[in-house]
C-alpha cells in the first residue's frame, strides 16, 4: 500500500530524512512518533505528493510520487483522506458544506452529495450539527467533522498529522476512538503523534523516528520479510 | 458549470467590501485610461479639421489659356496625393478678396485694372496632408510653365508636423503609462482577493482538486470584475464627457465621445486585465501552495 525504499529529503536547512525504509500494509495501523523535526511530517507530506523524494523511492497506493505530474497529484490525492492538527475547516461554511465541497471540486455527481454527506456526518456522529459552522463547534467536533471530510471520497488510506494535537483529554479520546473504528473499517490510516500516552493505549505498529532516521519500528519482527 | 459560476459569485458576497473595492479600483485605473484616449481622440479629432485646410495654391500667370488650365487640371487631379483641384479665375479672386479682406476694400473698389492671378487650389488626400507630401507637390507644380508661383504656408504645415508628432507620442507614452499603471493594480487587488482564499485552494488541492479546477472560479471573478470595472470606467467617462460638453462657452463644447469600436475594445480590455491578473495571480499561488 506504502513503501518507502531508502528515501532520503533534503531541504536547504538541512536533511530532513536519511534512508528511510518502510512498508505499510493494506489495513494496517501505524503509528509516526518522535520530536518535533524528526521527520513526522516530511513523511506524510511524501505520502501525499506534497513533497517529492530528493533520492529514493515513495510508492503509495499505486503511484511513484517522484513520477508524479500536475494531473496525477489530484488523483492521487482523491485516494487518500488527510487531516490535520488544525482541521483545515472554511469558516464561512457550514459542516455540511465543508464536506460536499470535497465532493463538488473533485467533480462529483451533484445529485449524489447530499446523501453521501450525510452518512459521513453520521458516521463520525455530527448528523445533528450538520447546519453549524466551524465556529459554532468545539476542536473535537471539528476535528470530527474534517475526518469526515477526509472520509467521503472512500480513501483507501486515511494521513492524520497530529489529529488530536489541538484537543483536550476528553476529544482526544472521542476523536482517536473515531479513527481506530475507521481503521477496524478497513481503512490504511498512517497516523503522526507525540502523544505518548495515546501510543501506549494500543497495540499498533509504532515507527519512531530520530533527526530524520527510523529508530524503532514495532512491526519490524512480522513484516521484516516486507522490507528492502 | 453551476459549480464554477456559484463559487465566482459566493466571493462577491462573501467579501463585498473587497469586491467593491476592486472593481472601483479597476474602474478608476480603467477611467484613466479612457479621460486619456478621449482626449486623444478629440485632439485627433482637432487636428483633422486643421488639416481639412491644408492646401496647395499654384498661382497662375496671366493670360494662360484656359484650355491648357484644363489640361493640368486633370493632370494634377491625378497624383495620387491630391484629393481636388479647384479652378479660381481672376474675376473669382477679386470676389473674393473684396468679400473677405474688409480692410482692403476701398482699395479693391476702384481698381480699373484686376491685379489678382487665377490660380489652381489643390486640396491633399487624407494621409498626405504633411510638409514632406505637400512641398513634393509644391515642387511638381512648379514645373508648369503657366505657374507664376506656388504657396502652401510652409512654416505652417511643418508647426502643424511636429504638432502631430508631439500628441502621437506624448499620447502613446501617457496611454502606455496608464495601462501599465491599471495593469500593475488591477493585479495587486487579484492576489488580494487570491490571498483571502489561500485556505480554501489548500484545501481544494488537498482534496484532490485539480489546478484546471481551482482556476476556474478565480478566472471568472477576475473577468466579472474587469467586466464590472470596465463599466464603471465607461460611466466616469461619459459624465465626464457629459460635464466638459454641457460647459457651452468654453472651448470644449465641441468634443466628441469615444466611438462604440473604442467603447467594446475598453470593455474588452477589461475584462483581459481581469482575467490576465487573475491567471498571474492564481498561477503563482498555485505553485506555492
Amino acid at each position: 500500500m506504502i513503501r518507502f525504499a531508502h528515501v532520503f529529503k533534503d531541504y536547504p536547512k538541512g536533511a530532513a530524512l536519511k534512508n528511510v525504509s518502510l512498508h505499510v500494509a493494506k489495513g494496517e495501523f501505524v503509528f509516526l512518533t518522535g520530536h518535533s523535526g524528526a521527520g513526522k511530517s516530511t513523511i506524510l507530506k511524501l505520502m501525499q505528493g506534497a513533497l517529492q523524494p530528493t533520492s529514493g523511492e515513495v510508492r503509495i497506493s499505486g503511484f511513484n510520487v517522484a513520477d508524479l505530474g500536475a494531473t496525477e497529484i489530484p488523483r492521487l490525492r482523491r485516494r487518500l483522506g488527510i487531516v490535520f492538527q488544525d482541521f483545515r475547516l472554511l469558516d464561512d461554511r457550514t459542516a455540511e458544506e465543508n464536506i460536499a465541497f470535497a465532493l463538488e471540486v473533485t467533480g462529483a455527481r451533484a445529485d449524489g452529495i447530499p446523501s453521501r454527506v450525510m452518512r459521513v456526518l453520521t458516521q463520525v456522529g455530527l448528523a445533528a450539527k450538520a447546519h453549524a459552522y466551524p465556529q459554532e463547534l468545539s476542536g473535537g467536533e471539528q476535528q470530527r467533522v474534517a475526518l469526515a471530510r477526509a472520509l467521503v471520497n472512500d480513501p483507501a488510506i486515511v494521513l492524520a498529522d497530529e489529529p488530536t494535537g489541538n484537543l483536550d483529554e476528553r476529544a482526544t479520546r472521542g476523536v482517536f476512538q473515531l479513527i481506530r473504528e475507521i481503521n477496524a473499517g478497513g481503512t490504511c490510516v498512517v497516523m503522526a503523534t507525540h502523544d505518548l500516552d495515546l501510543v501506549k493505549q494500543t497495540t499498533y505498529r509504532t515507527i519512531e523516528l530520530r533527526e530524520g532516521s527510523v529508530v524503532f519500528d514495532s512491526g519490524l519482527d512480522e513484516t521484516a520479510g516486507e522490507l528492502t | 458549470m453551476r459549480l464554477l459560476l456559484r463559487e465566482a459569485l459566493l466571493s462577491f458576497r462573501r467579501a463585498p467590501l473587497l469586491s467593491a473595492l476592486s472593481i472601483t479600483t479597476i474602474g478608476f485605473s480603467l477611467y484613466a485610461v479612457g479621460l486619456f484616449a478621449l482626449v486623444a481622440v478629440n485632439l485627433r479629432e482637432a487636428l483633422h479639421t486643421v488639416e481639412q485646410r491644408v492646401e496647395v495654391v499654384a498661382y497662375l500667370l496671366s493670360g494662360t489659356p484656359p484650355e491648357t488650365v484644363a489640361l493640368a487640371s486633370q493632370d494634377i487631379t491625378a497624383f495620387p496625393e491630391v484629393q481636388r483641384v479647384t479652378f479660381v479665375s481672376e474675376d473669382e479672386a477679386l470676389k473674393r478678396a473684396r468679400a473677405e479682406l474688409l480692410e482692403f476694400r476701398d482699395a479693391y473698389r476702384d481698381l480699373s485694372v484686376n491685379p489678382l492671378p487665377a490660380s489652381l487650389e489643390i486640396q491633399m488626400k487624407e494621409g498626405f496632408r504633411d510638409g514632406a507630401h505637400v512641398s513634393a507637390v509644391a515642387e511638381r507644380l512648379k514645373g508648369y510653365g503657366f505657374v507664376d508661383d506656388v504657396r502652401y504656408g510652409r512654416e505652417w504645415i511643418e508647426k502643424l508636423d511636429r504638432l502631430r508628432n508631439i500628441a502621437g507620442l506624448v499620447g502613446l507614452t501617457i496611454g502606455l503609462a496608464f495601462a501599465a499603471v491599471a495593469v500593475v493594480i488591477i493585479g495587486v487587488t487579484i492576489r488580494i482577493t487570491v490571498l483571502q482564499r489561500a485556505r480554501e485552494i489548500s484545501i481544494m488541492r488537498l482534496v484532490g482538486a485539480t489546478n484546471g479546477f481551482i482556476r476556474g472560479p478565480f478566472l471568472l471573478e477576475g473577468a466579472l470584475k474587469g467586466l464590472l470595472g470596465g463599466g464603471v470606467a465607461l460611466l466616469l467617462s461619459y459624465g465626464t464627457y457629459l460635464l466638459f460638453r454641457g460647459q457651452s462657452e468654453l472651448a470644449t463644447s465641441g468634443i466628441v465621445f469615444l466611438d462604440p469600436q473604442h467603447l467594446v475594445l475598453g470593455i474588452v480590455f477589461g475584462v483581459a486585465i481581469g482575467l490576465g491578473g487573475s491567471l498571474v495571480s492564481v498561477g503563482r499561488h498555485l505553485r506555492n501552495v
